[in-house]
């Protein structure tokens, strides 16, 4: 990559900027924490500041921005694949964890026993 | 025998290899953080019981660990800046900087460690899944930053004469160095929520 | 991450004309600790091939108990200790270790290096005509880390109660309650990780990066393509397992419950952890891992056996590309169906559906690419040399485990076959028929490329047929024993069982198969060791073959660089029998005009 001396002093100011919005960012998720909210949305806005907050430093630190596509594509498989193990698991177990049924989606409800496994088909 | 395009961009892929190969290695990391936090939410949804994390977990001094590590973030990519400008004393002093940061980050970090230790009864691995998950992340983590200080020490010291012989390739060097910091960085970005706010 | 430079030679300064000036390594840095990938690939090959004999033994081991349950095992009985078989008669708790042990040592100490860090370091850089591998000092890590893992594993075997014994798979909570010797796998496994994981960053770069001028993606010999997607494979799925080892390692090192569920109890007694675990959860992480593993598994030898295929048959692959686009969707799709080999693990019928789904539909590329190789040989004028005879033996011993698999993939069908010994019939029809033939025409095709002679070809061929007809008796039988119901990790062959009755007699049919395939192992050793100082000489290009790999001369120097002068490519890789052509092949290399 060439760079002059003015792309680099700009990126640098970008940088600095980067810098603040993260500070911000990490005040921000600190501050929402003590909101306490329930649960799922708690998750959902803490997961996103961090999500942005990853992006930030990913495309401006990391010069993502602007990369090869070579390797956007690498990590999109990668997140493709960290999804899959994430999300197929969970679905696994998913008749007994918390939540993850619609009818308890509030904070605060008992925590119910296994129920029994889905029935097979006839 | 020199190795094509370890300093010199391809031209077709416009990659030099050791970039490709540090991206290659992250996304590895990526799989490895991802099974430990996937494995984080299946425990925790799984389980009949679960601490309420703030409350045992020093939210203050991890807030102060992720300004740090932000910051050491916005030091190292200064640090690879510098370089570009030629300026070998900007480079020392901001990869210096770097280094005390994770310094500092491992510091306070062997504090909250101690703390739990000292707690009475004391929180151990054995305590409970929460414990055990939260000395495994975090340990893991911290193990990633001392290898980062390592080689940014390294970088810092010995390694620096390199930029009186080939100075690209002491910058790409940095570079790399620098985007497995920010890497590093970024696993304590979702780790600091999930673990410490959540 | 470090800058490649290669041993003994002073840094250039940028842009100065290469002088040439060659500073010869000592003993140990030439052949020891050397970053030339031929050697490292040599190292990982003969330290490979010494497992493979090692996890066969095991075996063969086992295989006295199995046909002979209870009776002192002859010769090696009394070498094997008191703790192991007293008065030689293999105690239950050995059976397991050699299970396990066996299962270990052939997939993560033999087959995979030798696919990967054997084949793999020496032909890769060769066939896309490149100096070295990318990372050459990495790559010298690589195989010591694989060195070090292994002899972790080896020494297992000396720790109280032996070495590991929840089988290959390591299920907790078992494997968490286990002896000491499952510790010592956890850490052997952590250093072969990271030796993979360093190897994936390796090949990937290398073949992206250091392809020679004219070398473009769709003029690349299949090998390098399957070689290729394998990286990718180790390096985002072996880190689970990686986690999933910490993980383990803290259950039974730190007093942690990630995979004891609450209330566990051992033996009579309540076990005294935190509670809270998921054993399943160590499933889903193993699996995660262990599946795109199988890919791996058998992947490079599908890429050896095209090599030998499209050489011997002096025909261009049929449908080359068709079986490129299906090896990537492969690679892609091995990663979503794991679970496959959890379908009796209570996940519901919802989820076994997707699963199964995704089996079947990730058994098409497989398909295409076997029928691929298969119409490669339509028309041909085909050479029956000794690799040919291993890699046309695969197409069909590959066929039979791939097709055995199907039912496996069907979750209904999976029920009464489950760790069942059709399970052990299927995947060793894959693995040892399938792979380890492919491997053994790798050995046979490479030969002279490595050491300038040629392999005898009247012990290849002992070697082929003897082991080809000894290997189906060895596994087609554990077809036959799993759908009579006997299951899999018994250690006296289902003896107890009245369901397995019927069956029992092929315990010995098997393991006679499996003693007279140790025999014909015999000659390939001989042959192998005796044709380094007697083989015949071979040219350069030893098979007449197109591929960048045979422009570069008989046994390539060390740390000298592969080729003279920097090939260019000017055609695709098996341009064989073109019309008009002087000779029946045009090496890629060819400027010439058809």
């Amino acid at each position: 990559m060439a760079h002059t001396a003015d792309d680099i002093q700009a990126h640098v100011r970008l940088y600095y900027k980067v810098f603040g919005t993260l500070m911000a960012l990490t005040l921000l998720t600190v501050a929402v924490s003590y909101l306490h909210l329930p649960h799922t949305p708690a998750v959902i806005v803490a997961l996103a500041i961090a999500a942005l907050k990853a992006s930030l430093v990913a495309m401006f630190f990391m010069h993502l921005k602007g990369e090869r596509p070579f390797i956007f594509w690498s990590l999109a498989v990668t997140a493709v694949f960290f999804v899959f193990l994430f999300a197929l698991p969970m679905w696994t177990e998913g008749d007994h964890i918390v939540g993850t049924r619609p009818d308890a989606w509030s904070a605060g409800a008992a925590v119910p026993h296994a129920p029994p496994h889905s029935p097979t088909p006839h | 025998m020199e190795i094509p395009y370890t300093v010199d961009a391809r031209p077709d892929t416009g990659l030099t290899n050791p970039k490709l190969g540090i991206w290659l290695f992250l996304a590895s990391e990526v799989m490895l953080f991802g099974s430990l936090f996937s494995s984080y939410v299946l425990l925790r949804s799984g389980a009949e019981f679960w601490p309420v994390q703030r409350d045992i977990l020093n939210v203050p001094l991890a807030t102060l660990n992720t300004i740090i590590l932000i910051s050491s973030s916005v030091t190292m990519v200064l640090s690879w800046a510098a370089l570009k400008m030629h300026n070998l004393a900007h480079f020392k002093r901001y990869m210096g900087l770097t280094f005390l940061c994770g310094l500092g980050f491992m510091v306070v970090k062997s504090f909250e460690y101690a703390s739990k230790f000292q707690h009475v009864p004391p929180l151990l691995p054995s305590s409970s899944n929460f414990i055990g998950i939260y000395f495994l992340l975090t340990g893991l983590h911290g193990l990633h930053v001392l290898g980062g200080m390592v080689v940014n020490g390294f970088l810092w010291g010995p390694g620096s004469r390199m930029f009186d012989t080939e100075p690209e390739k002491f910058t790409n060097r940095v570079e790399v160095a620098g985007l497995y910091w920010h890497f590093v960085d970024l696993v304590w970005i979702f780790l600091f929520p999930i673990l410490y706010l959540l | 991450m470090e800058h490649a430079s290669s041993v003994g030679h002073p840094a250039a300064a940028h842009g100065a004309p290469h002088v040439h000036e060659h500073v010869e390594p000592g003993f140990l840095r030439k052949w020891v600790f050397s970053v030339d990938h031929k050697v490292i690939g040599l190292q990982y090959t003969m330290t490979s091939l010494v497992f493979l004999l090692l996890g066969f033994t095991l075996m063969m081991i086992m295989r006295w108990q199995l046909a002979y349950p209870g009776q002192p095992i002859p010769l090696i009985g009394k070498w094997l200790g008191v703790a192991n078989a007293p008065g030689g008669i293999m105690l239950p708790e050995f059976y397991n270790q050699l299970g396990a042990m066996h299962g270990t040592i052939m997939v993560f100490l033999g087959v995979v290096p030798l696919a990967v860090g054997g084949f793999g370091n020496y032909v890769v850089p060769l066939q896309i005509g490149a100096p070295d591998m990318a990372f050459p000092r990495l790559n010298m890590a690589s195989y010591w880390f694989y060195f070090v893992g292994g002899m972790i594993m080896l020494a297992s075997f000396l720790a109280p109660g032996g070495a590991a014994n929840s089988g290959w798979t390591s299920y907790t909570p078992l494997s968490d309650i286990a002896t000491p010797g499952q510790t010592w796998w956890l850490f052997g496994m952590l250093m072969l990780i990271f030796s993979s994981l360093l190897g994936a960053v390796n090949f990937i770069t290398t073949i992206v990066q250091l392809r020679a001028p004219g070398l473009t993606w769709f003029r690349l010999p299949f090998f390098v393509w399957a070689q290729f997607v394998t990286s990718f494979l180790l390096l985002l799925a072996f880190p689970a397992l990686q986690a999933a080892a910490m993980l383990q390692g803290m259950d039974r090192l730190a007093g942690t419950s990630f995979f004891l569920p609450s209330g566990l109890v051992v033996s009579g007694v309540v076990k005294q952890v935190a509670g809270g675990g998921n054993p399943l959860l160590w499933q889903h992480l193993f699996w995660f891992l262990a599946h795109p593993e199988v890919y791996v598994l058998i992947l490079p030898a599908m890429g050896i056996v095209a090599e030998v295929i499209a050489n011997n048959t002096r025909k261009p692959l049929w449908g080359y590309r068709l079986m490129v686009y299906s090896i990537i969707f492969l690679g892609f799709m091995s990663f979503v169906v794991w679970a496959h080999h959890m379908f009796l693990t209570g996940m519901g019928t919802g989820i076994n559906a997707f699963f199964q789904t995704t089996t079947m539909i990730i058994s098409i590329p497989s398909v295409i690419i076997l029928s691929s190789l298969f119409l490669s040989l339509y028309g041909a004028s085909i050479r029956f040399t000794t690799p040919m005879l291993f890699a046309l033996a695969f197409l069909p011993m590959f066929g039979i485990g791939g097709l055995t698999g199907l039912p496996l993939g069907l979750s209904a069908a999976d029920i009464p076959l489950h760790d069942t010994y059709y399970v052990i019939g299927h995947f060793h029809y894959v693995v040892a028929p399938g792979t380890i033939f492919g491997l053994f025409a790798g050995i046979y095709y490479w030969y002279p490329k490595v050491t300038g002679r040629m392999m005898n070809e009247v012990l290849g061929r002992i070697h082929f047929f003897g082991s080809f007809v000894a290997i189906n008796f060895v596994f087609m039988p554990m077809f036959i024993q799993g759908l009579h119901g006997v299951n899999r990790r018994l250690y006296d062959g289902g003896m107890q069982y009245a369901h397995a009755k019927d069956v029992l007699y092929l315990n010995t049919v098997m393991s006679m198969g499996a003693w007279t395939l140790g025999l014909f192992q015999l000659f390939f050793i001989v042959n192998f060791f005796w044709s380094l100082r007697a083989g015949k000489k071979a040219e350069s290009n030893a098979w007449h073959a197109t591929t960048l790999d045979w422009a570069a001369t008989s046994s390539p120097p060390i740390a000298h660089g592969n080729f003279d002068t920097i090939p260019h490519v000017y055609r695709s890789a098996y341009d064989y029998s073109v019309p008009g052509a002087k000779a029946d092949f045009l090496p890629q290399n060819a400027a010439e005009r058809a």
